[in-house]
């Protein structure tokens, strides 16, 4: 029977082995795939296990995570919900970590490098004791966000503030809003069922239009024509330019004309300063022919309008002006419309530029991350973004916006006691125009630089939007920032 | 019946000189005990310390009689098996101390943030069972001098075999999990179909030693294969009968398959014929064939077993969780309570294994399969030592019923095999299967005991030869 059993033995030895090729193909080769599966509960279980960092503006947690009963230990919770929507995201079951959530969560979930090394992370590594997060403190200020998001209620539209001299963001609004609550419980049916309310409206609300859309700009974008033409030294805001009632773009029939097919002046020429106070569009679509392609591609990506993204640290779109095949396409460029393409948050940034002397500063939302026992483990450091053009530009610039509020088409973005510089924009496109209002204030020295974009509004931008950019600056100066 | 060879390597004894007598090996079974002992500890201590943050006041009581567990076998071993195998031994130890370890640190997941369970009280529940093993794996020591003198009970122990297997289809109240397995009375619920394990695999050896001249000569010789008469193909058709009956009443695909599969492996070694194996596979097949299309449930086991993802809710649950734990185990695991395997369902008895793979990664899930080859592979060896014909096919039996049940459960659970409802010998949660699992590598212990006995040294009471039915072969 010896020759039969050492046949058995051998066959034993190969189901074995058949047994440990085959967890093998699963503990490793497969082992990625396995551990990241959604249905996974472990990955979740185990990031529900610990306690989530908050997220901080102005000392108040707007993002927190609390103990609850359930299977899950924490529920991410968001007390004013709606109104810091578009800046915090939300942690979802379902869909996975979104927004700031997402940006920031290596922070948050503790595995940042930063927190490893303290002390309180330390104890808890080497007690076995669940590792709980680090939080974050916002650069928001409570009063420009909750003005922002009231003054575009009903709206679809944003707003961005930045204080100039830093980059740091103020605000950062986007309407419609939505409930990061209703996407964080752990009810997956509750969950699912107000997504698909979310999606089901006209603009998901959970669509950030702020950063993560790009809009025509229209006449926000003379700022830069006339910075590139400040800066080439052979413009001030006193050179006459021609600013006839209509155009024709070289090398084409068609008539470019002005707003409301107004003429610009009686004579049909106009100082510099004159024709951004009211935003003639001849006078400026001629104005970047004669500076030429380069001289106004040069300023548009001095100031970061080169199509590349940026994170500050939620993603920013790149915002761009597009290929320019022909002067007649400059000139539509040089009043923002053709293929020029903003996100509110680049518009913010060219206020901001001419507000700190032509040094643009990188927008950041995160002030400092803290570890667990609340000590500052990292403070954001303002870094310079780029120097687009001196600061003898961007006094004339601030001089010829001024007087945009004071006397032109900003004029609704007025507050009393307080010079306000801006500009106006009303972006054609498919639908209604778009409405555009960038600014700083004060000008004399800006505290606060804002973008107010309303899609579609129908009006212009004069109407609809410098005057939400008014009560943002108002609600802003008036918090004593 | 062919020459048999031995080996050199096969016969501790053929490497001694005459006269020198045979080393007994108790001191190497003393410290490898002593290691299983200081692992299952260090892994009790471990848990422990992980997952509530200090050491449970358990502890001392469980490590005492852990310990006194082994110290207690071992001491009869010495004195009524001195000769015995010294690797049987701590491979049970170290498997079973692994399993309360694990067992353990499943009862206490309920501490673990989280958690959906409570905290419960198992692993005490199967110190007592592992006690109760070692009673049973003493007093088969005791009364079984000599295993041969077994095979005088062959029918009484088939009868017995018979009645467990079938008890729970009779009964009522024995359904779990869709499985009729049990048998309840009281707070109690014990699985007969464990014990009727071992008492078939005895009677096999009995009848088949009796029976292989018949089986293995009369026969027709068809391509190549050498067929057995019809009429000597009643025992395996029995068998066979016997195991769609377990499937059909008791719904229990892994019993089935377990009985068969030891009894056509017995039947080859018996008369060295492989026609046998191809005539089980056939009927295997055909049995297999006719099952899925009558019976829903294994329908639904194969379907999943198939893509398991895609019945991930469903049916396919158990095995996708268990994947998923293996899985996040990786190379290296998560340490013992590190990870979740309390994520799995019923991972205290069916799926162990994917927490062993879970908390102690690919190396301690390789470990763990290695040390059953060992186990598997020592009991075979001593099928191969020993020389009585009726021990020979009892300890093949014996140890290959113990391949045959890691292999279908540990392929159920890493999904290699469609999902059954075995439990893995030794490591998993239930009385039943550690007890009865305690008998059979008591029986092993016997048989190597005889294996490795030196010709003429003292059996305590020896058999009378006239009274074994079987032939004792002198190879």
């Amino acid at each position: 029977m010896n020759a039969p059993l050492r046949k058995v033995a051998i066959s034993v030895l190969v189901l074995f082995t058949l047994l440990i090729v085959n967890v093998n193909v699963i503990q490793v080769f497969r082992a990625d795939e396995l551990r990241a599966d959604a249905r996974n509960t472990r990955v979740l279980v185990e990031q529900y296990d610990e306690q989530r960092g908050s997220i901080i503006v102005d000392g108040t947690e707007i993002a927190v995570s609390e103990a609850t009963d359930g299977p899950l230990t924490y529920l991410r919770r968001y007390p004013q919900g709606p109104l810091y929507a578009p800046v915090t995201g939300y942690n979802s079951l379902i869909f996975g970590n979104r927004g700031l959530e997402e940006a920031v969560d290596e922070v948050l979930s503790g595995d940042d490098a930063r927190l490893a090394l303290s002390f309180r992370r330390l104890t808890e590594l080497f007690t076995g004791q669940d590792l709980s997060g680090g939080s974050v403190e916002l650069t928001l200020d409570p009063a420009v966000q909750e003005a922002a998001m009231s003054a575009l209620e009903g709206r679809v539209g944003a707003v961005v503030a930045l204080d100039p001299q830093t980059g740091a963001v103020l605000g950062l609004a986007s309407t419609p809003t939505y409930d990061p609550n209703l996407l964080s419980s752990h009810d997956p049916t509750a969950i699912r069922a107000y997504a698909e309310e979310l999606e089901a409206q006209e603009t998901d609300p959970r669509t950030n239009i702020a950063i993560s859309e790009r809009y025509p700009a229209g006449s926000i974008f003379k700022v830069v024509v006339a910075a590139a033409a400040l800066a080439s030294g052979e413009y001030t805001p006193e050179t006459v330019i021609p600013a006839p009632q209509d155009y024709i773009l070289p090398g084409t029939s068609t008539d470019l004309q002005n707003f409301g097919d107004r003429p610009c002046s009686p004579s049909g020429e106009q100082p510099l300063i004159e024709a951004l106070t009211i935003s003639c569009n001849t006078a400026f679509a001629q104005l970047g022919i004669d500076l030429g392609e380069d001289a106004v591609r040069e300023m548009a990506e001095a100031l970061g309008i080169d199509g590349t993204s940026f994170d500050i640290p939620l993603p920013v779109e790149g915002s761009t002006i597009g290929d320019i095949e022909s002067d007649a396409a400059l000139g539509q460029t040089s009043i923002g419309q053709r293929d020029v393409a903003l996100t509110p948050m680049h518009a913010a940034m060219i206020a901001a530029a001419v507000a700190n002397d032509g040094v643009l500063m990188d927008p950041y939302l995160v002030e400092s991350v803290q570890a667990p026992d609340l000590t500052v483990i990292d403070q954001t450091e303002p870094e310079t973004f780029s120097e687009p053009f001196s600061a003898d530009v961007a006094e004339q610039l601030t001089r010829m916006m001024t007087n945009v509020v004071d006397e032109g088409t900003g004029r609704r973005a007025q507050i009393s006691g307080i010079e306000v510089a801006g500009k106006t924009g009303t972006a054609e496109n498919a639908g209604p125009d778009h409405n555009w209002f960038i600014g700083f204030a004060p000008a004399e020295d800006p505290s606060i630089a804002v973008a107010v974009f309303i899609r579609n509004g129908g009006g212009t931008g004069g109407d609809i939007s410098a005057p939400i950019a008014r009560e943002v600056i108002e609600a802003h100066l008036q918090g004593g920032g | 019946m062919a020459a048999p060879v031995n080996g050199p390597g096969t016969d501790p004894r053929a490497a001694l000189a005459p006269g020198t007598a045979v080393p007994t090996r108790r001191g190497t079974e003393l410290l490898l005990l002593g290691f299983a002992v200081l692992i299952t500890l260090a892994a009790h201590l471990i848990i422990d310390i992980t997952v509530t943050g200090s050491p449970g006041t358990e502890m001392v009581t469980f490590g005492l009689w852990f310990s006194a567990l082994w110290v207690v076998a071992h001491v009869v071993v010495r004195r009524f098996a001195p000769y015995a195998d010294p690797l049987l031994l701590p491979c049970v130890a170290v498997l079973s101390g692994l399993g309360l370890s694990m067992i353990h640190r499943l009862d206490i997941a309920g501490e673990q943030v989280g958690s959906n369970g409570a905290v419960s009280v198992d692993a005490p529940v199967q110190l007592v069972w592992a006690t109760v093993g070692l009673v049973l794996f003493i007093a088969v020591l005791v009364i079984v001098r000599d295993h041969r003198a077994l095979s005088r009970f062959a029918y009484t122990l088939a009868l017995i075999g018979l009645v467990l297997l079938a008890l729970p289809a009779v009964l009522p109240n024995s359904e779990i999990n869709g499985a009729k397995l049990w048998i309840r009375f009281g707070g109690f619920s014990i699985q007969p179909g464990e014990f009727a394990k071992i008492c078939l695999i005895v009677f096999f050896a009995a009848y088949l030693v009796d029976k292989r001249d018949v089986l293995a000569l009369a026969s027709r010789r068809v391509l190549r294969l050498e067929l057995p008469r019809g009429r000597d193909l009643g025992p395996v058709l029995l068998a066979w009968v016997a195991s769609i009956l377990v499937l059909v009443f008791e719904r229990d695909l892994g019993s089935s398959l377990l009985l068969f599969g030891i009894f056509v492996v017995m039947l080859y070694i018996a008369t060295e014929r492989a026609s046998w194996l191809v005539i089980g596979l056939l009927l295997f097949a055909g049995g297999a064939f006719v099952a899925y299309q009558l019976f829903g449930h294994v329908r639904v086991r194969v379907d999943t077993w198939l893509d398991p993802f895609a019945y991930a809710d469903t049916g396919g649950y158990q095995v996708v969780q268990s994947l998923f734990s293996l899985g996040t185990g990786g190379l290296f695991g998560a340490g013992l309570g590190g990870g979740r395997p309390d994520q799995v369902p019923v991972a205290k008895s069916d799926f162990i294994a994917a927490a062993i793979g879970e908390e102690l990664g690919l190396f301690g899930l390789v470990a763990m399969i290695v040390i059953y080859l060992v186990l598997v592979e020592r009991g075979l060896r001593t099928s191969l030592v020993v020389r009585d014909g009726f021990g020979k096919l009892l300890a093949a039996g014996l140890a290959f019923s113990l391949a045959w049940q890691v292999f279908v459960v540990l392929g159920g659970v890493t999904g290699l095999l469609p999902l059954t409802g075995l439990t893995t010998p030794f490591l998993a949660y239930g009385g039943s299967s550690l007890v009865a699992n305690f008998g059979l590598v008591a029986l092993l212990v016997r048989i190597s005991d005889a294996a490795r006995r030196p010709a003429g040294a003292a059996v305590a009471t020896p058999p009378k030869l006239t009274d074994a039915p079987t032939e004792v072969v002198q190879q």
